[in-house]
């Protein structure tokens, strides 16, 4: 017979100005199983805490049920102090008489036999508790960052000089990813690629840090602590260790004219290329869609110039599986292009560019060396309009959120133009100006007042081009939404950041969630923001919402603690919530089947095929059985399965039909 | 092939040369057309400016009668027309409301079988490859294609590929010949009804719209709408009046300039009826 | 949110209730404005218009229907092709023509315009189709614009655009069944 004690708690009046907590103690002294019951001011304190402990080792109780708030508030409070009065912590739950009654209700009668009934069920359940242990994993120290953005480098670089290793993966043939795009950073004007390439150089040089460029990652198996990851390092065409880097190659590729992805399609690079100048590594790939020898089986120009003799042709991708403890995800986002714009143009004046572009145009390393030049002929732009919310927050095109990094990156374009082109106007079109950060504000002011940039609040409804100008037509809200054209030599969408367009695949192969955006989501939008869903699988940067460049680098550091504090431990201790599929004697083994329905409704992959054997080594059946560093407790496959085999520890069946039975016998 | 064909007021008024031109083009098409008896006026802008009910109700009628005659596929050459019947067919199949209010009040019911096509639905059918590879002249002329407002918007009623720069009008004339240039002004409005009732603000739309097809270098300016038509061509004095310019630019209906590259005379095609002269058209077209 | 009847009785409320257009969606961004082609002849622009909407008082609902704007909207659908928040202007537009007409609210300005929109269907009753001749005839009659246009006439009926008789009747009188008082959304 279970010897079960039950603890009322008033949480001052919390409860007890509604529920009569006196009455639901005695009434539940009654219940059958019930050794001990007795109600309480604050049962969290220290007091009543050790009520509980010396009822237990007094009355030698077999289970505890604490009548309270939510047990998101004190479930590991009061398991902690059975556990220090010897009993296992999992025979105590709590009954929600706060939140799911005295809150909720006036005080009444009903009221208080609302609570009983509360606690009754609660009861019900601890009468079927079993002892459970919490579970043991070891951990593989070592973690995996995908992609080599900012974001991905201050990830690695914070993890490996804690001591552990990293290994690196970025999809592009250097690391660097948009940040090595920028121009200069806001608000403190200071150049992008000065104070992000020696962070470059560090991740290149850290005797921890295993750096895969050209690569992606394919799959990832496993749980926390455990996951094999399998990257596909695609064919350089290079060999690395000869190749010095020297470029010649580069210089005798007769293709010319492939639209730089670095410079945004607005300069050139041949087919085999190093993206910049201060690329990570600075050794070249061939592009093999674009290669002639690749094409025609003719040219190898490359080949006969290169010094070193490190190109080869017939390299293979190579597939390898790594062995890692955690993930971080730092895959970042990407621009809206001009042509998804109908009332800009569709993308088909070449003088309206997007935010992006506009960085290549002012960067020292882009295509016009940092000269301001627009694209159609070179001229120096006298007129140029910027445009914000180009996609963002606009629900009919399917964007509802704010991108978040314009404001101000459209404050310094302008800021820089007119630095730049000293008797040449800027206008920005602007919704709003959100700029929130530490020293935002004052930044777009100084734009405003300083650099004269003529802001107008209202939004374009149309541009398009008439004699060589670009015209814009917008109104200016302010003044009684008055139309406004201005005739520009230049456009500057402000697009919207959107999620990259591999992301949905990315998240399929870790499985994490995504929104409907296909932004990774977090755990917690508040509470847990770098974690995902999936134990071990962290986010940091834009591939989670688009963030600046301030934010990517707080997030990847705060991912980083995340992992090492993960790393600090040899083994992990996880709730024993997990599924479990029965086991039974011979010949039947288990009740299982074999139908596998739960393996195809486990959103974590936990469902492993399990085969049953004799002793002889004969094959008897094969059964599913749930890897407990996978399961998450969610219990779907509980409800999937035909044969009724699987069980959630904690949460059987029995015990919530023991619950749910209690509530309706009178 | 054969269509219904639902004129409106306008293609046998102000406006009949292009229907003149439509039927004139028919036969050589291999078209026919199955006109929607008794007809009556789809109540163009004016009755949803004043009554929403009511303007569902005179396109109903229409698209009723058009039942009755079992034509499949209704082409409506008016731009004003079309948008009318187009919204009262999604109203009638969509907004269960209406529909009831309008069976109740005028017994009027439409199940919504006819389809409901742009003159440009028809002749992208018609003008094919083949079509265009026998055509007796070629119109080989720098045109700028003008769709006006309501060929293109709204969209759901359109379903129209690139709204703000369609290209279904390109395609056409470019099988017989001409040459369509890129322009800034194609669906932007030209004033439409308030041609009587705010003639400056016409002159002023329309001016914009000229300007911007001389500066391209068109030569004509091909439009499927006889709103538009007569607001650029019988309107041409207002507008010059307005921007104080004067532009030669003759205004074409696109079933015109099919009928140049058929073979048909400017006579047949009622080009006489222009305000606008297309003496630079016809003598170099010939 | 549309529990108080004091918010059902201003014209955000009807135009939400009865069609579904919230123009609480408008966050002000103008550009409606921005691209409405009458829009440098209108006395409040349409965001001013959705923004004076979405005050809903009685002072700014009656200035709405007393603007000039709601006449001079061409219904191109410019603006709600371009809306961020997908608000069907022109329909919001109708609603308020018809709204003013029903109180009687229409702009001393706009009067010519409403006289056209009277004469097109007066004609269209009388003869199912539109006969040009006479719904200018009655036009003039209502406004007093007789000089306008008088230039045209003969060049127009020279070029045959012009008809002296009317159309066969098509009688499709039974649907004008509207009235000023009761004008349905």
């Amino acid at each position: 017979m279970a010897r079960i004690g039950v603890f009322v708690c008033h949480c001052g009046e919390n409860i007890a100005a509604t529920v009569d907590c006196e009455k639901v103690a005695k009434a539940c002294a009654q219940l059958p199983g019930v050794a001990y019951s007795i109600d309480y001011k604050y049962m969290c304190s220290d007091p009543g805490q050790n009520l509980i402990r010396e009822a237990i080792k007094e009355k030698n109780l077999t289970g505890v049920v604490v009548a309270a708030c939510s047990p998101r508030m004190h479930e590991p409070t009061f398991r902690r102090a059975c556990a220090e009065a010897g009993l296992n912590p999992y025979l105590c739950e709590m009954a929600n008489i706060r939140e799911h009654c005295s809150w909720v209700h006036p005080k009444s009668e009903e009221t208080t036999l609302k609570a009983i009934d509360i606690v009754k069920t609660i009861i019900a359940k601890v009468r079927k508790n079993q002892p459970l242990y919490p579970i043991k994993v070891p951990v593989t120290k070592t973690a995996l960052v995908i992609g080599g953005g900012i974001a991905g480098i201050q990830a690695a670089l914070d993890i490996a000089n804690a001591g552990h290793r990293v290994i690196l993966v970025e999809k592009e043939p250097s690391i660097g990813g948009h940040m090595a795009q920028l121009s200069e950073t806001f608000p403190t004007l200071d150049c992008s690629q000065c104070i992000l390439t020696p962070r470059m150089v560090e991740v290149a040089q850290h005797p921890s840090i295993t750096l895969y460029t050209y690569a992606e990652v394919e799959s990832l198996t496993g749980f926390i602590g455990n996951f094999v990851a399998r990257i596909r390092k695609k064919a350089k065409s290079i060999d690395e260790k000869l190749c010095t880097g020297c470029g010649e190659c580069v210089n005798a590729c007769p293709i010319k004219k492939i639209p730089s992805e670095f410079n945004m399609g607005l300069g050139t690079r041949p087919a085999i290329y190093i993206p910049f100048p201060q690329a990570v590594p600075n050794k070249p790939v061939i592009d093999r869609s674009r290669c002639t020898y690749f094409r025609t089986g003719k040219c190898r120009f490359c080949e006969s110039k290169c010094p070193t003799k490190a190109i080869r042709f017939d390299q293979n991708d190579e597939v390898i599986n790594v062995q890692v403890g955690a993930v971080v995800v730092a895959t970042g986002f990407t621009v809206l292009e001009s042509t998804f714009f109908p009332e800009y143009g569709y993308g088909q004046y070449k003088d309206v560019v997007t935010g992006l572009q506009f960085e290549r145009i002012l960067s020292a390393s882009g295509p016009t060396l940092g000269e301001v030049r627009r694209p159609s002929d070179g001229a120096i732009p006298k007129k140029v309009v910027f445009i914000t919310c180009a996609g963002s927050r606009d629900p009919a095109k399917g964007i509802e959120y704010c991108s978040k990094i314009c404001c101000m990156y459209t404050a310094k374009h302008a800021m820089l133009y007119k630095h730049k082109v000293h008797d040449g106007q800027a206008y920005v079109f602007y919704m709003d100006i959100r700029a929130t950060g530490k020293g935002y504000d004052e930044f777009v002011r100084r734009a405003i007042e300083e650099d004269h940039v003529k802001y107008i609040r209202g939004r374009v409804s149309r541009v398009y081009e008439r004699n060589g100008k670009i015209v814009v037509c917008g109104a200016d809200t302010l003044l009684g939404a008055e139309p406004v054209e201005i005739e520009a030599d230049m456009v500057v969408l402000a697009t919207a950041g959107v999620a990259n367009p591999g992301a949905e695949e990315l998240a399929q192969a870790l499985h994490i969630s995504y929104d409907r955006h296909r932004f990774f989501t977090e755990a917690h939008p508040k509470l847990r923001p770098v974690e995902t869903n999936t134990a071990g699988i962290f986010l940091a940067g834009a591939c989670q919402s688009p963030k600046d460049i301030p934010e990517s680098v707080g997030q990847a550091s705060a991912t980083a603690s995340k992992v090492v504090a993960l790393f600090s431990r040899d083994e992990l201790t996880r709730e024993p919530i997990v599924a479990v599929v029965n086991r039974c004697a011979p010949p039947l083994y288990s009740t299982c089947v074999g139908c596998f329905m739960c393996q195809t409704a486990c959103p974590y992959s936990a469902i492993e095929r399990e085969e049953l054997r004799t002793r002889d080594g004969t094959l008897v059946k094969t059964v599913a059985r749930v890897n407990p560093g996978l399961c998450q407790g969610c219990g779907t496959c509980v409800a999937f399965c035909r044969s009724k085999s699987i069980d959630l520890q904690g949460y059987s069946n029995e015990q919530m039909y023991a619950e749910v039975v209690e509530l309706f016998a009178e | 092939m054969k269509f219904g064909l639902y004129p409106g007021c306008s293609l046998e008024a102000s406006s009949r040369e292009y229907l003149e031109s439509l039927r004139a083009i028919a036969p050589k098409l291999g078209l026919e057309f199955e006109e929607v008896k008794n007809w009556n006026c789809c109540g163009a802008s004016s009755a949803h400016a004043i009554d929403h009910l009511f303007s569902v109700a005179l396109p109903a009628t229409i698209l009723a009668q058009a039942e009755q005659q079992q034509l499949k596929d209704l082409v409506v050459p008016c731009a004003a027309c079309y948008s009318r019947l187009a919204i009262a067919k999604i109203e009638l199949t969509e907004n269960a409301k209406v529909r009831n209010e309008l069976q109740a009040k005028y017994h009027l019911s439409y199940t919504g079988t006819t389809n409901i096509l742009t003159i440009l639905d028809v002749l992208e059918r018609v003008i094919t490859p083949e079509v265009s590879k026998q055509l007796p002249k070629r119109f080989t002329k720098n045109v700028v294609c003008y769709y006006g407002c309501l060929l293109v918007r709204p969209q759901r009623i359109t379903n129209v590929q690139r709204v703000e720069d369609p290209q279904q009008m390109e395609e056409i004339v470019k099988t017989i010949g001409a040459h369509p240039l890129p322009w800034g002004m194609k669906t932007e409005c030209c004033g439409a009804s308030f041609s009587i009732t705010r003639t400056e603000l016409v002159g002023k739309l329309c001016g914009r719209v000229l300007d911007d097809a001389v500066c391209r270098g068109a030569e004509a300016i091909i439009v499927a709408c006889p709103m538009c038509h007569s607001n650029l061509d019988m309107r041409r004095s207002v507008i010059e009046h307005v921007t104080g310019k004067k532009y030669t630019i003759p205004v074409l209906f696109i079933t015109q300039v099919i009928g140049f590259a058929l073979g048909l005379t400017p006579a047949q095609l009622g080009m006489t009826r222009h305000f606008v002269s297309t003496e630079s058209i016809v003598s170099t077209s010939v | 949110m549309l529990q108080d009847q004091k918010y059902r009785s201003t014209l955000s409320g009807t135009l939400y209730s009865k069609l579904g257009i919230h123009v609480e969606r408008c966050y002000q961004c103008g550009k409606c404005s921005a691209g409405c082609p009458a829009a440098s002849a209108m006395d409040l622009k349409p965001s001013i218009i959705l923004r004076m909407l979405q005050v809903e008082n009685e002072r700014y609902d009656r200035e709405v229907l007393q603007s000039y704007t709601i006449w001079l909207c061409l219904s191109c659908h410019t603006c709600s092709t371009r809306c961020p928040m997908e608000i069907d202007i022109p329909r919001v537009m109708d609603v308020l023509r018809s709204e003013s007409l029903r109180q009687n609210l229409i702009h001393p300005r706009a009067k010519d315009i409403v006289a056209f929109h009277v004469s097109f269907l007066n004609t269209i009753k009388r003869f199912g189709r539109l006969w040009e001749v006479g719904m200018i005839v009655e036009y003039k009659i209502r406004t007093r614009h007789f000089f306008q246009d008088v230039l045209l006439a003969p060049v127009l009926f020279l070029k045959g655009k012009l008809t002296v008789v009317p159309h066969k009747c098509v009688s499709i009188k039974q649907l004008f069944t509207w009235k000023k008082q009761e004008s349905s959304l």
